[in-house]
């Protein structure tokens, strides 16, 4: 097991240090750094005083071992519009992206996980057909557009739901939470269900075709055949079996939430890290934007390893890898 | 319909294929938007463009109105005083063209990658679908994202974009059939009568990874349309100056608090309708071509 | 041995079974007429090619034949009790409890994701309301019974961490942990490697003597049945085509299929010599000739053949589906 752990961070490592490569040298090569950390009302004295603070009359390997440095210590730089480091800006928004991703992502498991098993008991009854063009459907509708429909249909025309912001939070241990007042709750919904509609949509098409799958297997014939009751069966073995890949995809897709929570909260002005990313590209706030985008990469690779040993909590065929007969 | 299932090469699949009536009405729906996008400049009574043919004081009117020359508005103005059909009709044009283009590069370059990889195996194959599952495992909307921030805005950087986000797609899927397709007989025969490995690639692999290609680039168009959509509704896209279907939608965001829907929700059911029927499409043409496509 | 008091019913008994698929194109009759009974300590061999329809027999009797297969008509007793019918609350009740059954493929029979403990104890819970430390203890006796070394430590293992033969070995430990009446094992070693298959073979035989259970072997091996059978049962699409006792099968058989089963498989007199086959393959169960299913490909057919023959006592024990059936198994010559 720990055999496994030390293996895949070595993994992880490895995938950030390109990462890091290449979103460097995506700045520095195809961008141009000074044009990217300098304010749009730099004049030349400024831009050579940049150029000096940026060690950029260095080699290029030598401005990558700077920068990297930097990063180890946590230092992306200082915004320009708040003046405070970038790094502490998002780790201040994080709670907020964090808690309408967390909230998502249940959604979409609580209600992905039944529709998933209605459609696939009964394959061919309109209901499984129902559930299926739902999903087709929040599968392919861009994201955005729900949220701007959910606006009208909600806030505009029927004045439930307020449209903007966060609500009133709660501080639980320095962080601010909207979860826990009912005000905040109120100004989560609708944001929360807009995000979970993709993971959703995939919830509901893997857990149908694992069922699919698994309700035909030896196994669950075999245990059937032993007299082990309908429920049981479904809730235990079937389930189990289903839940591997959906953990995996869900957590790897994690990931893909956070980065359309950018989308989300644009709409809903939720004032979490992805607003923070359209509002510091609309002021060309450009180290705020490398701050986001590198500790995007950092968290998504992280949360790949922590679904990766997950995953092998759950299927004890990955844990023992080279042990299957 | 019953032209093309006649003068289609192998009718057998377009009979199987117009069996759905779904896929039958996203198809047309489908080849609809496609003309429409085609003909925008004829069919339009103002370029939405040309500046010297809009009129601010006609801003934000409803549908069904008249500009004081007596020219209708069929769907209403938006805030800069543009006709929004005119609009829509040139965003569909806009958002066709961004998908199409880079699905077809995308395509391109995925296809040599996937075949090469298959072709050459060993090292080649290692390496280069190491690429594809590190770029795969990266959510799209967070490499669409970096990449515009980095690139910035314009035609030509979104359909970098999005080429970027789709080639590791197309590369997976041609390097299975073409995996697959390398270890037949005949290619074996090809190699043994000396045959060129590009004349083995392109007249014998290739043309048997076209079914499974059509199905991919159905669904990757439709995800590119969409996310370019998204990515200039976030205003990170395509300049103002262009609008496609994504921006017209931002752009009437502003206006929706205020009750004006048309000019956000008519450019939005025209995306939806042109991405479902994408979808549509290449579900069908999956179920039709390759049923044992995943 | 086989012989059971004449009182007591017999443990299985099947009248006039008719299974179909209930298909959108039609309904495909996959068991046509299928009557036979297995009586308590009875081990029963029933011997058919793939699409014979013998897996479907184990499905229809144990109520767990996946949707569009159903039993259309025919009665199934066990104990004497009907059980066709019965609604599936009570078919469940039956399951493991009086009709256990084991399939094929040992990777495939035991779940890939728990504990053998806990598909042992789920087992033994469908049953029966037991305590923590009885169920491990009856696990326990279970998994000793069936000769798997170490119990103690197999219980906390997952299925893939044991050998095919430690799986099948489980698979039987679980099926006989309720003790039942009639146990049906699908080609149980056939996906085993032959010294593997001796020591399945030996071990089901004593346990099923042990305890006078009675077991339907389905198998397309008529060399692994030659071994255990006390009865013979020859399945072709769907009927029964021939049933005896197993040495009077094997030695005379009556039906020209059973004869060349017996003719494919290779012996060890027969070294050297030509392996005869059957020509031709059976046909799908949506296309069967007129008359007997087996005419094409037999050699002794006739006109006569394309009349479906009808299933017909050569002697008490005896019977076969052939009108014209070869003559050394009979004393009575077919006359139809």
């Amino acid at each position: 097991m720990t055999d496994f752990i030390v293996r895949r961070l070595l993994q992880a490592l490895l995938v950030l240090a390109v990462m890091t490569v290449l979103v460097f040298f995506g700045v520095n090569v195809i961008g141009n750094p000074v044009y990217i950390f300098a304010s749009s009302e730099c004049d030349q004295p400024c831009l050579d005083a940049i150029i000096r603070d940026l060690g950029l009359d260095l080699p290029i390997w030598e401005q990558y071992l700077v920068f990297i440095g930097n990063l180890l210590e946590g230092d992306l730089g200082n915004s320009f519009t708040y003046g405070v480091p970038a790094m502490s800006l998002i780790i201040e928004r994080l709670p907020a992206t964090l808690e309408l991703a967390f909230c998502a992502l249940v959604i979409a498991l609580f209600v992905g996980l039944p529709l998933g098993v209605v459609a696939g008991l009964r394959p061919n009854a309109l209901s499984s057909k129902v559930i299926m063009g739902f999903s087709m459907l929040a599968f392919s509708v861009p994201v955005f557009w729900i949220g701007l429909i959910m606006i009208i249909v909600f806030s505009v025309t029927l004045g439930w739901m307020p449209a903007v912001g966060r609500g009133d939070t709660v501080n639980l241990l320095g962080v601010h939470l909207s979860l826990f007042t009912i005000d905040g709750l109120h100004h989560l919904v609708m944001p929360a269900i807009t995000l979970s509609l993709i993971m959703m949509a995939m919830v509901i098409r893997l857990t149908r075709a694992g069922m699919r799958e698994v309700l035909f297997a030896d196994y669950i014939k075999f245990a059937r055949a032993n007299g082990i009751g309908e429920s049981r069966i479904l809730s235990l073995h079937v389930m189990r079996n289903i839940l591997i890949p959906i953990v995996t995809v869900l957590g790897m897709e994690f990931g893909g939430v956070i980065a359309f929570a950018v989308v989300v909260e644009s709409i809903f002005s939720w004032p979490g890290v992805g607003k923070m990313l359209i509002d510091a590209i609309a002021v060309l706030d450009r180290p705020l934007i490398v701050a986001y985008l590198l500790f995007v990469v950092i968290m998504f690779v992280m949360l790949n390893l922590i679904i990766d040993i997950l995953y092998s909590l759950l299927d004890p065929r990955v844990r023992l890898g080279g042990n299957t007969a | 319909m019953n032209g093309a299932a006649l003068t289609s090469p192998t009718p057998g699949i377009w009979r199987v294929f117009l069996r759905s009536p779904t896929a039958v009405a996203a198809l047309i729906v489908f080849s609809g938007f496609c003309a429409i996008a085609v003909l925008a400049p004829w069919i339009t009574w103002q370029n939405p463009y040309d500046l010297a043919q809009v009129d601010i004081m006609d801003s934000l009117l409803p549908p069904g109105s008249e500009s004081w020359t007596g020219a209708p508005y069929y769907l209403g103005t938006d805030g800069q005083g543009r006709d929004m059909l005119s609009a829509m009709i040139y965003g569909i044009r806009i958002s066709l063209l961004v998908g199409v283009v880079s699905g077809l590069i995308a395509l391109l370059i995925g296809t040599i990658v996937g075949l090469v990889a298959a072709y050459r195996g060993g090292w080649v194959d290692t390496v280069l679908m190491r690429i594809v599952d590190l770029q795969l495992s990266f959510p799209t909307i967070l490499v669409a994202l970096i990449l515009v921030v980095i690139l910035g805005r314009g035609v030509d950087k979104i359909i970098i974009a999005l080429v970027v986000v789709q080639w590791a797609y197309f590369a997976r899927t041609v390097r299975g059939v073409a995996l697959v397709e390398s270890a037949r007989e005949y290619v074996d025969a090809a190699r043994g009568l000396k045959i060129g490995h590009l004349r083995i690639l392109f007249l014998h692999i290739l043309p048997n990874c076209l079914p499974t290609m059509l199905v991919v680039a159905t669904m990757q168009m439709a995800a590119a349309i969409s996310l370019e959509a998204t990515l200039s509704f976030l205003g990170l896209g395509l300049p103002p100056t262009r609008p496609s279907l994504g921006l017209l939608i931002a752009n009437g965001f502003d206006y929706l608090q205020s009750g004006r829907y048309w000019i956000s929700v008519l450019p939005g059911l025209v995306l939806l309708s042109i991405i479902v029927s994408a979808n549509v499409l290449g579900d069908r043409l999956r179920d039709t071509l390759n049923p044992h496509l995943s | 041995m086989t012989a059971s008091p004449v009182s007591a019913p017999p443990v299985l008994d099947i009248e006039n079974l008719n299974t179909s698929f209930m298909l959108p194109g039609g309904e495909l009759k996959v068991l046509r007429d299928l009557s036979f009974s297995v009586a308590r300590g009875e081990i029963l061999g029933l011997v058919g090619e793939s699409g014979s329809g013998k897996s479907i027999t184990g499905f229809s009797i144990n109520g767990l034949l996946s949707p569009p297969g159903r039993v259309v008509s025919g009665s199934i007793r066990l104990n004497g009790a009907e059980i066709t019918g019965l609604p599936p609350a009570e078919m469940r009740k039956l399951r493991g409890a009086k009709v256990a059954m084991v399939f094929q493929d040992p990777m495939m029979t035991l779940n890939p994701v728990l504990k053998i403990r806990v598909q042992m104890s789920d087992a033994l819970r469908a049953h029966a309301r037991l305590g923590r430390g009885e169920v491990r203890a009856k696990s326990l006796a279970a998994l000793e019974e069936v000769g798997i070394p170490s119990p103690e430590e197999r219980l906390d293992a997952y299925p893939h961490q044991l050998s095919g033969g430690m799986r099948q070995r489980v698979a039987i430990a679980i099926a006989m942990l309720h003790e039942p009446d009639l146990i049906i094992m699908d080609e149980p070693t056939t996906a085993l490697d032959v010294t593997i298959q001796g020591q399945i073979l030996a071990l089901v035989q004593r346990l099923c003597r042990d305890r006078g259970t009675a077991l339907i072997w389905i198998t397309h091996d008529l060399a692994v049945v030659a071994g255990i059978a006390d009865r013979l049962i020859v399945m072709y699409a769907g009927r029964i085509v021939e049933e005896g006792p197993i040495d009077a099968v094997l030695d005379t058989p009556a039906h020209p299929y059973t004869r060349g089963l017996i003719d494919s498989v290779p012996t060890r007199g027969m070294r050297g010599k030509r392996l005869t086959q059957i020509p031709g393959r059976m046909p799908a169960l949506t296309d069967l000739p007129e008359g007997c299913a087996f005419q094409p490909r037999c050699p002794r057919a006739t006109d006569a053949c394309k009349t479906p023959p009808a299933i017909q006592a050569l002697s008490p024990d005896r019977k076969v589906r052939c009108i014209n059936p070869l003559s050394e198994a009979s004393t009575v010559r077919a006359s139809a």
